[in-house]
């Protein structure tokens, strides 16, 4: 009899079990979607240098190897925040940093890295963010892994910090290289 | 000051409706005839108060007062006054408060209808109302609240969101939430039999009628969804299978189940415990919409308000209401047994066949809505389902149902002589077939299998419909409204589903490229772009195409897409080129301007597409008529245990 009185209830139970998935739901940002482009070739680009714009830096400057793009502003709050794991990334020179400058003014930048440090090998700039929609940038900072064979291994939206460095980027990095 | 008092209204309608709660439950439970007197004032009351509040809103709208924010947010000086009324209910607080104050309407609607019912049962069914009414007025006034105002005020609202500027999606909203919350009727009527333990037929005679006009509602706020999907969003598409759509369909799916289902347990007193779990499925997957709407848990084109904070306060108003209603479930159901058997030929089989096949479609389209939640939840990564999923889930169980549908309309309670019908059920089935393939052959050029069955399905529940009313007609037999409107709806589902197998079969979409005077032929029209000029609107600037559309050199119309930018911003607007027709629908949708003269057009050719949403009419027609039925009327004196009259009567 009462076997068949818990019969009832399940209802009960699975809406519970919804609730709970619900609760953890909520507290996940729901922007944080995986990137379309992981696993496909790296969008083309060729842009001005923030630095120069009569030279040309694009994604042709990396063919054969693997190499990261950090979009960043001088606007952008958080580029400012993980200006200093960019620099010691660079520091340990183990992968070429291109930045994509999007859509910002060219003065600020370049003072922008005069004042803190310039962690990027080479920087594309992309004022009216046409190269940043190609690649499916909604925001900054957002950085990119590229492997050797020119697909996007990784995507990396907001903020960069060591641990996400040590814990997303380096087995990739390491996987890519050794398949080269 | 107006938008002031409509605030302070909004918190007199709080305090009416925990009046219209607390009087309600508490006077019915110590049988207190002035406790429940006052709480049936405090419905009215209620409602006074939204309606304040509401008006409220609409004047600082019509007055362009942009110091409130959320008029400022909403609308702008150069909208016209009709997007201006209906901007009220264009984003999330003033689509809350059309919420409320539809609620206070149907309660007001239950208070005044419901007098011959017990006054005990009566008391609880209001004061649930009023839970519910609680629980969105706080949730507007804590998190939500429409008035809020803006200072230093704006010199300028910012706009509409454009694609709300549009006729059929100012009118959705309101239909789809009388359908969506006139389910909480149905749901607080369960709430109040379970509370008292005890079920009789009575209690689904008086759920039936308001749960078919619910239902009525939401089956057009659907339909009219799906129509506007068509038109404005550029793709031709009518159904997407997008969170937000199937928020409002599976309610519809629960409802149409728990239409059938109620009628087995008005005649024959079964399926009672099974039938209140629909009641409270209902209006629990309506709230249900309204939080994966509100919430962003899920990503959806829709999702016009996303914010942590309300999600959290939805999920615990969620929790307590259906989370209590299926506790009172699991106490009190096991005492509510049926009795009564049944032959396998009986019509008590059809709609069991009828219930469980919904509700597999029901649970499969929950399943796949909620499938990235799921996954993101135990950090599998995120993932969505997919339209080919959806299609799969959907149509594997809709097959049957069509298949039984035809047979089951014709039988009756208890047991069923289908012998007599045998022959003219298999005439129907063998005329479906023939025209089936003849048509098939003929107007489309070629016999495909999903095609098909598909059209066989429908002829066959539009003929085996037919015959109902034919066959009372002739034998001189009155023709009841729900007879009448069974049979209606029954053919609106056939019509529904030529309209699906032809466009889905035979539809033809293709992106060209056209410069002013280039051509391309699809189906055999030609669509030619003759002009492109710029337009003017009153808050937009367009640029207009004419596609002329000819047929073997003779003109058939002009087609007039346009892509409008909005003055305020965002994304540029498709408004499709459509040549409405019986057998087809011509659509030409602008795309982008390629350089040098050439632009992109998205031209289509959709087969039968208007029957998709004719049938849905006649859908929702068929559930008017049955619910205006007499029996409903009058059966609010008499107490029949049975009425053999119209026993065999859906």
């Amino acid at each position: 009899m009462i076997k068949q009185s818990l019969r009832y209830l399940v209802p009960a139970v699975l809406f519970g079990a919804l609730v709970g998935f619900f609760f953890i739901g909520l507290q996940k940002d729901p922007s944080e979607i995986r990137s379309p482009l992981i696993g496909k070739s790296a969008p083309a680009f060729s842009l001005e240098s923030l630095g120069d714009p009569a030279v040309r830096v694009g994604t042709a400057d990396f063919a054969g190897r693997p190499w990261l793009l950090n979009v960043w502003a001088t606007w952008c709050g958080g580029c400012r925040q993980e200006h200093e794991t960019l620099l010691e990334i660079a520091r340990e020179n183990r992968v070429p940093m291109m930045g994509l400058n999007w859509r910002d003014e060219r003065a600020l930048a370049l003072q922008w890295l005069a004042q803190l440090g310039n962690p990027y090998v080479s920087v594309a700039f992309d004022p009216e963010g046409r190269t940043a929609i190609d690649w499916g940038v909604y925001g900054a900072p957002e950085t990119f892994l590229i492997g050797a064979d020119g697909k996007v291994l990784h995507k990396q939206i907001g903020v960069m910090t060591p641990e996400i460095w040590r814990r997303d980027f380096l087995p990739l990095l390491a996987a890519t290289e050794e398949g080269s | 000051m107006i938008p002031e008092i409509g605030h302070f209204a909004l918190i007199l309608a709080l305090l009416f409706a925990i009046a219209q709660a607390f009087f309600g439950l508490a006077g019915a439970a110590r049988g207190q005839a002035a406790w429940m007197r006052a709480s049936r004032s405090a419905v009215a009351g209620q409602s006074v108060f939204i309606a304040i509040a509401f008006g409220a809103l609409a004047w600082s709208f019509i007055d362009k007062d942009f110091s409130v924010l959320y008029v400022a947010t909403n609308s702008n000086s150069q909208l016209p006054i009709f997007y201006r009324i209906a901007a009220v209910w264009g984003a999330h607080e003033g689509s809350l408060l059309l919420w409320g104050l539809v609620l206070a309407g149907w309660s007001l609607a239950v208070t005044g209808l419901s007098t011959s019912l017990q006054p005990a049962f009566r008391s609880r069914v209001i004061g649930i109302l009023g839970l519910i009414s609680i629980g969105f007025l706080l949730f507007m006034l804590t998190t939500s609240n429409p008035f809020e105002r803006l200072v230093p005020a704006a010199f300028e609202g910012r706009d509409l969101n454009p694609l709300l500027q549009d006729f059929a999606l100012t009118i959705h909203p309101p239909i789809l939430y009388a359908g969506y919350v006139g389910f909480s009727v149905a749901f607080a009527f369960a709430c109040a039999t379970l509370i008292e333990g005890r079920l009789d037929s009575a209690w689904a005679r008086w759920t039936r009628p308001w749960t078919l006009a619910a239902w009525l509602f939401l089956s057009i706020g659907i339909a009219l969804g799906s129509w506007w999907a068509y038109y404005e969003l550029g793709w031709g598409g009518w159904w997407f299978w997008d969170p937000v759509e199937n928020a409002s369909f599976m309610p519809w799916l629960a409802g149409t189940a728990l239409i059938h289902s109620l009628a087995v347990t008005e005649k024959r007193g079964l399926f009672k415990s099974w039938t209140i779990l629909l009641a409270v499925s209902a209006f629990s997957l309506s709230l249900l919409g309204t939080f994966l709407v509100r919430s962003g848990v899920l990503v959806s084109v829709h999702a016009f308000a996303t914010d942590p904070a309300r999600g959290l306060f939805i999920l615990v108003f969620l929790s307590i209401v259906i989370g209590g209603a299926l506790l009172l479930y699991a106490w009190r159901a096991p005492g509510m047994k049926s009795a009564a058997g049944f032959e396998l030929a009986a019509r008590e089989s059809f709609i069991l066949f009828n219930n469980a096949f919904l509700v597999a479609a029901l649970a499969l389209i929950l399943l796949g809505t909620l499938y990235p939640l799921f996954m993101d939840a135990l950090e599998l990564g995120k993932i969505s389902v997919g339209p080919p999923y959806f299609n799969m889930v959907f149509m594997v169980p809709m097959l049957p149902l069509l298949l039984m549908l035809g047979i089951g309309m014709h039988t009756t309670w208890k047991r069923s002589r289908l012998q007599p019908l045998r022959n003219r059920l298999l005439g129907i089935a063998a005329v479906a077939l023939v025209i089936a393939l003849v048509a098939g052959a003929a107007v489309y050029g070629e016999i495909r299998p999903m095609a098909t069955i598909g059209f066989v399905l429908a002829l066959w529940v539009m003929g085996s419909s037919l015959m109902i009313p034919l066959a009372r007609l002739r034998a001189g037999q009155a023709l009841p409204g729900a007879v009448l409107g069974m049979a209606v709806a029954h053919f609106g589902v056939g019509v529904v589903t030529l309209g699906i197998t032809g466009v889905q079969s035979f539809k033809i979409e293709q992106d060209v490229a056209l410069a002013v005077g280039d051509a391309a032929t699809i189906a055999g029209y030609d669509f030619r772009l003759t002009a492109l000029r710029d337009v003017p609107g009153p808050n937009f600037v367009a640029v207009e195409a004419d596609v002329l559309v000819s047929r073997d050199g003779e003109t058939i119309t002009t087609l007039h897409p346009q892509k409008r930018l909005y003055n305020s911003g965002g994304n540029p607007l498709t408004e499709a080129g459509i040549e409405v027709g019986a057998a087809r629908d011509l659509f030409a949708a602008l795309g982008e301007d390629l350089g040098g003269g050439r632009w992109s057009l998205r031209l289509q050719y959709k087969p039968l597409i208007r029957y998709i949403w004719l049938g849905a009419l006649l859908i929702a027609l068929g559930g008017g008529l049955a619910g205006l039925d007499r029996r409903y009327r009058r059966a609010a004196k008499a107490e029949p245990a049975l009425d053999t009259a119209s026993a065999e009567v859906t």
